[in-house]
């Protein structure tokens, strides 16, 4: 952090396009239930990224030859609604939207127990209604909201944040102009994902240009902001109840 | 989550203020209560010295015994659970019945309350027909049901409708008062289905109506105690 | 919600219950339920709409792209409108290619759309004979309870009337980085409404739940709008099996104005 510390000596604190402090993450806003029909459902965003996500299940698979005989199977769909970004997205899933569902898919797993779930499947549906970055770490807050609310048992949630690099600085919680800052360095994306209040990462990509000591630094101001984005989750689960 | 037998109408949730301080709302991985003397029940799991929930729901402690209630999520059949289903396919030996839940419930021909005979299965129970059903096998291969007991048979009359399956221990009350409230006032006939689906026939539609919109009241309702005096008022008040 | 499909009992007790006037909900056969729009669920389309019809609810987006006229129209704008019953909305929606209800649903909002005049296209031209916009009008389900139909064509129209043309740059390409200023071309006087008649038995209700809706037998949707306060019909479909008598016809035909004053009564404060 000895660069940035300078930079704060030199000019005051830094500030990022948006105005906001290097670990600062945008409002955050959290609601479960958005989906009467299914059986968890939430919502969660970052600033402008809004993402719903709904679970369906433990339910029957079709085909059979798709079931598990020793434990139940986690379908994640994740896609852009066509209205969420400035240039329409084509209805159907892309390239990137399949590689999001599988990282998503592989960032929930770890907290859940499907044992108990022979030759079922879990869906869990993700989508972007307004796009401004972070989408896949909007989405899979969301979709351990939903999951949690369906009553799958979990050892526990799984909170997802894009941290990164801004020319030199480290930040927290890019959005849009960030992602696509050029100048210096560029923009490095990191999303990331964490098991709550452990040390244990679910989801990991990497966009950009880091030195590994910044990576494992630019790791304690995840895990920091993570302990942010859970407090925004459990408040979300624990209002459910007051109908 | 063990495959525990449970009675037709067993209600583990009551509504005396002396346990309702004990439960609050947990979320997966909280720490619920710290200490070696604590039991992990249903829902819970121990971790050194903490007991931690592993799932969403109500954390309730009885004595040293910690469990958490479900309050949201998919029905998971029980052996011995009376439940609400309905035929969608008839095969050579028996009925598939859609239980409502990940597996599907099979219906043995020789599980009938009486004798049918192969050509007649249509005749019995058709496709879309419901049935009262108690299961009395769950494995690997799915969910088999019976028939063969006082209470149980094809639905012929009324309707039948669905309510998250936690809730219905809620819906049958303490040794069944809440159901039997209902029934009294309205003067319907009541079947509550494990599986959260519920049968009703009254002798008119406004009291089949009545006798519905008091259980999904009573259904949204998920932490409240004083249930009986509260129903007592809707009903007043829903004359 | 439950994939259960509707039980035999309960289609013969909701018979009964629509021949004496009644509905589970205490409505009227005619009655909607509560309706409530919310504009500008997305600030990356030109215009957007959330609407909920009891607990049904539809998102609809707007985007407005530059493309070439059809041949046969050089001088006018074009309309596309897409949409699919998303796995999210329903149990019984899956992934997949779209069964024959998804691919209905946009037709019918396009033909509402299109036929009421509500758009003028010839003021979407940009250059003539090479250059137009066209309006893609996006529907998308969040939750099935019944009438996805009535609620999209509420969500289309919605989304048009707080649609912007997006400002285009010196080299005549979108630039979203403008402000957009410019209103699409709509008419002041109308927009359509679309009405889906269900029948059951001999009785015909309006709005059903998703549980209503499944017990019914034949349905017709109807988009009606109203020019100089002459009422139009600008579509129709009838779907299912069942048919409809001319008799029940006529009593759809003469109940059509007086739902779409009362609906658009109801959307005023929206809108």
């Amino acid at each position: 952090m000895r660069k940035i510390n300078k930079m704060a000596k030199e000019k005051g604190t830094f500030k990022r396009p948006s105005g906001r402090g290097l670990a600062e993450i945008r409002k955050m806003t959290a609601k479960v239930g958005v989906v009467p029909n299914a059986d968890g459902s939430a919502m969660f965003s970052f600033g402008d990224t809004i993402a719903i996500a709904a679970v369906y299940g433990p339910r029957q698979l079709h085909p059979q030859h798709m079931q598990d005989p020793s434990r139940g199977i986690l379908r994640v769909n994740y896609d852009l609604l066509s209205f969420s970004v400035y240039e329409r997205k084509k209805p159907g899933p892309s390239r990137r939207s399949q590689e999001i569902s599988k990282v998503t898919e592989w960032a929930l797993l770890p907290v859940l127990d499907l044992k108990e779930f022979p030759n079922t499947v879990i869906d869990v549906q993700i989508y972007i209604i307004q796009a401004d970055a972070g989408t896949r770490t909007a989405g899979i807050n969301a979709a351990s909201l939903a999951l949690a609310h369906a009553g799958i048992p979990m050892k526990n949630l799984i909170c997802s944040i894009s941290v990164g690099k801004q020319d030199k600085n480290l930040i927290v919680d890019l959005d849009k102009d960030e992602e696509d800052f050029e100048e210096g360095e560029g923009a490095t994306d990191f999303p990331i994902a964490k098991i709550a209040n452990s040390d244990k990462y679910t989801l990991l990509q990497l966009d950009g240009k880091i030195q590994p000591d910044m990576a494992k630094k630019v790791l304690a101001l995840a895990d920091k902001a993570c302990e942010e984005v859970y407090e925004v989750q459990k408040k979300a689960l624990k209002e459910v109840i007051e109908k | 989550m063990k495959n525990e037998i449970n009675e037709a109408h067993e209600a583990h949730e009551e509504s005396s203020e002396e346990i309702t301080k004990k439960r609050r709302i947990v979320i997966p991985g909280e720490v619920i209560v710290s200490g070696e003397d604590y039991l992990p029940g249903e829902g819970v799991r121990r971790e050194g010295n903490d007991v931690l929930a592993s799932r969403f729901g109500l954390a309730e402690e009885a004595g040293r015994v910690i469990k958490v209630i479900a309050l949201t999520g998919a029905y998971i059949p029980r052996r011995n659970n009376v439940i609400i289903g309905r035929v969608f396919d008839i095969t050579f030996n028996g009925w598939l019945i859609d239980i409502d839940s990940a597996s599907s419930g099979f219906l043995p021909i020789d599980e009938s309350p009486r004798f049918i005979n192969k050509n007649e299965m249509n005749q019995f129970l058709a496709i879309g027909d419901a049935i009262v059903a108690k299961i009395w096998s769950v494995n690997a291969k799915g969910t088999d049901l019976t028939l063969k007991s006082k209470g149980l048979g094809k639905l012929e009359k009324g309707f039948i409708f669905r309510v998250i399956p936690n809730r219905v221990p809620r819906i049958i009350g303490r040794e069944g008062s809440m159901i039997s409230l209902i029934k009294e006032k309205t003067s319907c006939n009541i079947t509550v289905g494990q599986n959260g689906w519920i049968w009703i026939y009254g002798s008119s539609v406004e009291a089949e109506i009545k006798a519905r919109r008091a259980i999904e009241f009573i259904a949204e309702k998920v932490h409240v105690s004083g249930l009986t005096e509260i129903m007592e008022e809707w009903f007043e008040k829903n004359k | 919600m439950s994939s259960m499909e509707g039980s035999n009992l309960t289609i013969e007790t909701l018979k009964k219950m629509f021949a004496e006037g009644k509905r589970f909900d205490g409505r009227g056969l005619a009655d909607y339920r509560d309706i409530e729009v919310i504009s500008d669920i997305s600030n990356k389309a030109e215009g957007s709409a959330r609407v909920k019809l009891g607990k049904t609810e539809v998102l609809v987006g707007v985007k407005l792209e530059i493309g070439e006229p059809y041949p046969d129209s050089p001088d006018k704008g074009n309309l596309m409108v897409s949409g699919d019953l998303l796995p999210i909305a329903s149990p019984r929606f899956e992934a997949g290619p779209p069964k024959f209800k998804a691919i209905e649903l946009p037709r019918l909002v396009d033909r509402a759309i299109r036929e009421s005049g509500m758009i003028d296209f010839s003021k979407l031209v940009i250059t003539p004979g090479e250059k137009v916009w066209t309006v893609i009008i996006d529907i998308y389900p969040i939750n099935d309870d019944g009438n996805i139909i009535d609620a999209a064509t509420i969500g289309a129209v919605a989304a048009l009337k707080r649609a912007k043309l997006p400002a285009l740059n010196e080299k005549g390409k979108i630039d979203y980085d403008k402000p957009a200023t410019t209103s699409l071309p709509l008419s002041k006087e109308t927009a359509p409404l679309t009405f889906t008649f269900f029948k059951l038995g001999d009785s015909i209700i309006l709005d059903p739940t998703r549980e209503e809706d499944e017990a019914c037998e034949g349905r017709i949707a109807l988009a009606i709008s109203k020019w100089s306060d002459q009422y139009m019909i600008n579509s129709c479909q009838k779907g299912e099996e069942m048919p409809f008598s001319r008799e029940e016809l006529e009593r759809i035909f003469d109940l059509l104005p007086k739902k779409y004053e009362e609906i658009n009564e109801k959307l005023k404060k929206f809108l």
